[in-house]
């Protein structure tokens, strides 16, 4: 069955920083362009998950007057605290000891889903068409094997992939350009990179998992505008990340961790380190008596300049984390996000109106900010390598004395999902049990997503070798799936004698690690039923 | 014929509904909403009968804040012909909801009146009947089955007991059920073309109607917490625990 197709001049897929400052752009620089922006989660927003210290540059320069608008920009930084933990002890770096990109005064402390739609809004008011709840499932290509732009999953589809009554099939959009916003491991992003070789002569692309819940905290312990970072407790030395603590407004703050996926112990658990680190005195001391009110777990790219790829190619783009903008060390990705989101609607509007080729992108991305700050930014990530005693006076001597302009750049040797070691050789992990006060299980925290997919459909989580977990996974890793899934939603369970791998997708929070880290690279996320997936509030 | 069909803007029903702190309602900021699940049901029902030549025209309503509006956009997008929009603040009750029906009722003139059986935020499952009461017409609650005859429908209803099937006399109430159909998904193109539908605009007062509480609300507490299970060693203890400590047995 043909599907029925609607022509625009540019199709944004996800409705994110990136994709939302680039149709804002668009209508701002020609309101004759029609834009779409298609987004997966029900609403805009509903899929964000962010810390979110934000850098307003690259707002300032798409809204100059945003803070003469209504807008949910509201706290600023007023104080900041970096600590290393040591089991109980933790010990304060003075923040003026910081490198500068690490500093956040003039930075303001957001739930970047408010601002995404906050941005939405503007974006409408513009005549930009919005689409929540309509996940681009399909890239098409013309003859000449450009990009033309993607078709929406079909709706109603049950678990053996027969229609159901309710059936509604999905449309062709077609575009002159199509943006891929989908933010880090976009699954369309993906297929691109690999099609036309975006990332050749680049290094691996490395990256993090990020969890983060939203306490209301007593009102003695809450300083609205307080920064704290942390490194060291409950992680080793050898493995990359650190927390976050950011009190935002109506006492609520935002606590999170990140572990580079590059971590080699598969008996490791991103989200039961989180859980033990808020145990820590420092940390405790501050969520006592408080009430956790969301969770939420989230990929995002570490790999920095080296590991960026080429971002344009025929008939398309691909922007912020679904390329990898975050810079790793000022800890930030939302304005560089926006940023390239900007420049690729000033590339756009050039392509349409004087002809240039798409190929103008990079010119425009390499003259800008985005670059110098990645530029500098390169050889904090890839020096942790050494471990975190050994980065950090690294990083010190880069970012402190030469602002990174040593003159050579560190290299990512590995992907991540090539970094575990076998189970038998790391050692074992003794996690405490959760007390439901401080610390909590994955299938209590993953209610707190409002994490819903519609029952009878087919699972999107498609194995290439459905053999693979139990017959390989389960003796050399102990399956780690069990463990840096933050949503709980891959198990191994014992029938009849029988180890059985389950893949309870429905719990699916949209993180995208198991894309990443599955050491065979054997599982493939592919998008829901549209509307699936958490429905995060403010995170 | 015409169909009137009520919707309403509930917190989604996948959001874990969380309790203000000082007791005096529930958080609805950076929050989820969506239409009531079972007016979804009721939309639905209304579009198959248009869909089957039995009526010429489907008007979808909803009351409360600007934002309802999307869900009379949605309703829209599934095949509502046009749209209503009673703007109302803070609270509205039951009756107050019914009352502001009985004016679009007798504006509107429809032939039947559907909506979702209850409410899945304050679950009165009230508007429905008192609805009834002020137009004096005939009402079938939690259908599960319509069927529309001559001058009247055959619905099956989900009571306590089974099924119940009774005959209405349109002009009529329904309430519908979650069983009554599957809801149709919205497409992309219908809800483009569903942003070109004409929506009406009024507010209560424009109808003549006092939408102030009848009722003071004095605090919302969330339920007790169950408390953690034990384990037991056999069945004498589990037996001596039933009798003596929960005595139940």
């Amino acid at each position: 069955m043909t599907k029925e197709v609607m022509e625009y001049d540019v199709v944004i897929v996800g409705g994110g920083p990136s994709g939302l400052s680039s149709a804002i752009k668009l209508k701002q620089l020609n309101p004759e362009i029609n834009v779409c922006v298609l987004e997966k989660a029900s609403e805009i927003g509903a899929h964000i998950l962010s810390g979110n210290v934000f850098e307003t540059r690259a707002l300032d320069e798409l809204i100059p007057n945003w803070k003469e608008l209504e807008n949910p920009i509201k706290t600023k930084v007023t104080k900041e605290k970096f600590l290393f933990l040591g089991k109980n002890k933790s010990i304060s770096w003075p923040t003026w000891l910081l490198p500068k990109v690490q500093q956040n005064h003039n930075n303001y402390i957001i739930s970047l889903a408010n601002l995404c739609r906050w941005l939405a809004e503007q974006a409408e008011k513009l005549g930009v068409e919005i689409f929540p709840g309509f996940p681009a499932s399909e890239i098409l290509y013309d003859n000449d094997g450009s990009v033309k732009g993607v078709a929406t999953q079909d709706m109603g589809i049950d678990k053996d992939g027969n229609k159901k009554d309710s059936f509604e099939s999905g449309i062709e959009l077609h575009a002159k350009v199509t943006i891929f916003a989908e933010g880090c491991r976009g699954h369309l992003g993906k297929q691109l990179i690999n099609k036309f070789e975006l990332d050749k002569g680049k290094n691996p692309q490395q990256y993090g998992i990020g969890l983060k819940e939203i306490w209301e905290i007593d009102e003695k312990h809450h300083e609205e505008g307080l920064v704290m970072h942390t490194a060291g407790w409950p992680l080793d030395n050898n493995t990359y990340g650190g927390s976050f603590m950011y009190h935002a407004e109506n006492k609520q703050i935002f606590l999170g961790y990140v572990i580079g996926l590059d971590y080699k112990n598969p008996h490791l658990s991103p989200f039961d380190e989180f859980q033990r680190f808020k145990t820590h005195p420092s940390i405790k001391k501050y969520i006592k008596g408080g009430k956790r009110i969301s969770y939420g777990a989230r990929a995002l790219i570490e790999g920095g300049i080296q590991s960026l790829p080429k971002m344009y190619m025929p008939g398309a783009l691909l922007i912020g984390c679904d390329a990898g903008t975050l810079n790793m060390p000022k800890i930030k990705g939302s304005h560089t996000a926006m940023k390239s989101g900007m420049i690729a609607a000033e590339t756009i509007v050039e392509h349409f109106r004087d002809n240039k080729s798409l190929s103008i992108y990079e010119e425009k991305f390499n003259k800008s900010w985005v670059h110098k700050e990645l530029h500098q930014a390169r050889n904090v990530k890839p020096s942790f390598n050494w471990g975190l005693i050994l980065g950090i006076i690294f990083t010190g001597i880069d970012q402190i004395l030469f602002r990174g302009k040593l003159p050579f750049t560190l290299k990512h040797k590995h992907a991540d999902h090539e970094a575990l070691m076998p189970a038998e050789k790391m050692p074992k992990i003794d996690y405490p049990k959760p007390d439901n006060i401080i610390t909590f299980d994955k299938t209590s925290s993953v209610y707190l997503t409002g994490t819903n997919h519609t029952d009878n459909q087919p699972v999107h989580l498609h194995l290439k070798d459905p053999e693979l977990p139990i017959k390989y996974n389960l003796e050399k890793y102990d399956e780690a799936a069990q463990r840096y899934c933050p949503a709980g939603v891959y198990e191994v369970q014992m029938e009849n004698n029988i180890n059985k791998f389950v893949i309870n997708s429905q719990n699916c929070i949209h993180c995208k690690t198991c894309d990443i880290k599955e050491p065979s690279q054997n599982i493939n996320w592919v998008t829901p039923e549209g509307g699936g997936g958490p429905k995060y509030g403010n995170m | 014929m015409k169909i009137l069909v009520a919707v309403k803007r509930v917190i989604d029903y996948n959001v874990q509904i969380r309790v203000k702190e000082d007791n005096s309602g529930i958080v609805t900021d950076n929050v989820k909403m969506s239409t009531n699940p079972p007016d979804d049901n009721a939309i639905e029902e209304a579009v198959r009968i248009k869909e089957s030549g039995k009526a010429k025209e489907i008007v979808a309503i909803t009351i409360g804040e600007d934002k309802a509006q999307e869900t009379v956009r949605k309703a829209l997008a599934v095949g509502a012909d046009r749209g209503i929009h009673v703007k109302t603040e803070g609270i509205v009750e039951p009756l107050a909801v019914s009352k502001i029906l009985k004016a679009i009722v007798e504006k509107e003139k429809p032939d039947l009146v559907f909506m979702g059986k209850q409410a899945i935020d304050d679950d009165c499952n009230q508007t429905g009947q008192m609805l009834a009461a002020l137009l004096n017409w005939p009402q079938a609650t939690f259908a599960s089955k319509i069927e529309v005859k001559d001058k009247s429908l055959e619905v099956t209803r989900e009571v306590d007991e089974g099924l119940e099937t009774i005959e209405v006399k349109i002009p009529a109430i329904v309430t519908c059920d979650l069983r009554l159909n599957e809801p149709r998904y919205a497409s992309l193109p219908n809800i483009m073309k569903a942003k070109k539908k004409p929506l009406d605009q009024m507010s209560a007062t424009d109808l003549g109607v006092d939408t102030k509480p009848r009722i003071e609300q004095i605090k919302v507490e969330e339920p007790p917490k169950r408390k953690a299970g034990i384990k037991v060693a056999n069945v004498a203890e589990l037996v001596n625990k039933l009798k003596n400590e929960a005595k139940v047995i």
